[in-house]
């Protein structure tokens, strides 16, 4: 097996789960109400210890430690989505995010779990049992608020629009994809998007939001290549400010 | 001492989840293998509940620290995703303690998740099976919160994963 393209993909599932989970944590204390304040936290704390599961594989491959590869490398380095980089807006955008990312991400663990890759299957195997909270959390609320008051639906509605095109931005491929899939790793970000699309549909037929047509849809691509918004590096800043002040420090 | 597989479980009775001290690591189900080579040299495998158990490097410590007090030296703890941790690894021991501790104790279950399986969760104070899920996440990453409508009190469950 090609480890550039092992890497890659591991690079890409690590950074989108530290920087959503980045964004998650940055809703501790502020939640609309207690229950969904824990929830983000918690949400936070798991997808931060994903992205260690993936950074550990990764130092297995050669690759610096964790804390490095977390803290010391700039936003043009990254190679996670746009989507999971966007500041948090208010409760319905980080909740439509967080149905559209969850609902993509089960898919990748349940498919990584059957890999070809035996690193990576064990750890999908665990992964996927702890973000079906998450997914059953996001699929919760978007079924509640989705067909609630007039306002829930117009809200979400509109960040649904927002968030679009940077959820088909998560299926960027990359330039192993078709080795990755020839190899059996996984079935490919085309696989990915079609399972996805079933099951975001499933769940938004049974509200009043509307799926915007796709087709007419320009996904916001680049992310998988270190191109990013102007979000990214502010969010990076702020994560590794107290690892900076001492990056020899023993925590 | 001669070292022997049982008799290093048997240590390990000693360390408890530190959240949940009367629970130990292997009642816990998160050792996953002990072999002991023929030069004596100890090894132990163990495994995270969640990934991002804040509790998992600590209770990792804690092994090595329990061996030593042993005086075992010749050791290597590894935490390893070999053979990844599902709730039904609990042991009966482990689900009476969590119970009398006042944490529902997992229902065992086919591994795949659904509501059924978190709506009607058994009240650890008064058993009634009346019982509502407020919430999938808790005070930590391994418990949900439910409200029992028969003692009007709330309570925690030691999530099925």
């Amino acid at each position: 097996m090609n480890e550039q393209a092992i890497k890659d993909l591991l690079y890409k599932l690590a950074d989108d789960q530290l920087i959503l989970g980045h964004r998650n944590s940055e809703w501790t204390g502020f939640g609309p109400i207690l229950e969904e304040d824990i929830a983000f936290s918690s949400m936070a704390q798991d997808k931060i210890g994903h992205s260690l599961a993936f950074y550990t594989l990764l130092q297995e491959l050669g690759e610096a430690e964790p804390d490095t590869v977390a803290f010391t490398r700039n936003a043009n380095q990254f190679h996670n989505s746009q989507l999971v980089e966007l500041p948090n807006g208010e409760y319905d955008f980080s909740l439509i995010r967080h149905f559209l990312y969850d609902n993509a991400e089960i898919i990748r663990f349940e498919m990584l779990s059957q890999s070809s890759y035996e690193p990576i299957a064990k750890v999908a195997t665990k992964l996927k049992g702890e973000v079906k909270y998450h997914v059953l959390h996001a699929n919760t609320w978007i079924k509640n608020l989705g067909s609630s008051t007039e306002e829930a639906i117009l809200r979400l509605q509109s960040s649904l629009n927002e968030a679009m095109p940077y959820a088909l931005g998560m299926f960027e491929k990359s330039k192993f994809e078709q080795e990755l899939i020839d190899a059996g790793v996984y079935a490919g970000e085309e696989a990915v998007k079609a399972e996805w699309l079933k099951r975001i549909t499933a769940v938004i037929e049974k509200t009043d939001l509307k799926l915007p047509d796709l087709a007419t849809i320009e996904p916001k691509f680049g992310g998988r290549y270190g191109e990013h918004t102007e979000h990214l590096q502010p969010l990076l800043d702020e994560m590794a400010e107290v690892f900076k002040i001492d990056p020899t420090a023993e925590w | 001492m001669s070292l022997t597989k049982e008799n290093i479980l048997t240590l390990l009775e000693e360390v408890k989840d530190p959240e949940i001290p009367v629970l130990s690591l292997v009642d816990l189900g998160v050792i996953t293998g002990v072999e002991i080579s023929e030069d004596d040299h100890v090894t132990v495998n163990m495994t995270p509940t969640f990934a991002g158990c804040p509790a998992m490097d600590y209770m990792k410590k804690d092994v090595e620290r329990t061996l030593e007090k042993h005086g075992i030296s010749n050791y290597k703890v590894n935490m390893t995703f070999d053979k990844p941790w599902d709730s039904n690894k609990l042991t009966e021991k482990g689900r009476k303690q969590l119970k009398e501790f006042g944490l529902a104790p997992p229902p065992k279950y086919d591994l795949i998740l659904d509501l059924d399986i978190l709506e009607h969760v058994k009240c650890p104070y008064c058993d009634s099976d009346n019982t509502d899920m407020r919430t999938p996440f808790g005070p930590t990453l391994c418990r949900s919160m439910h409200y029992c409508n028969n003692c009007k009190q709330m309570f925690e469950q030691f999530k099925p994963l």
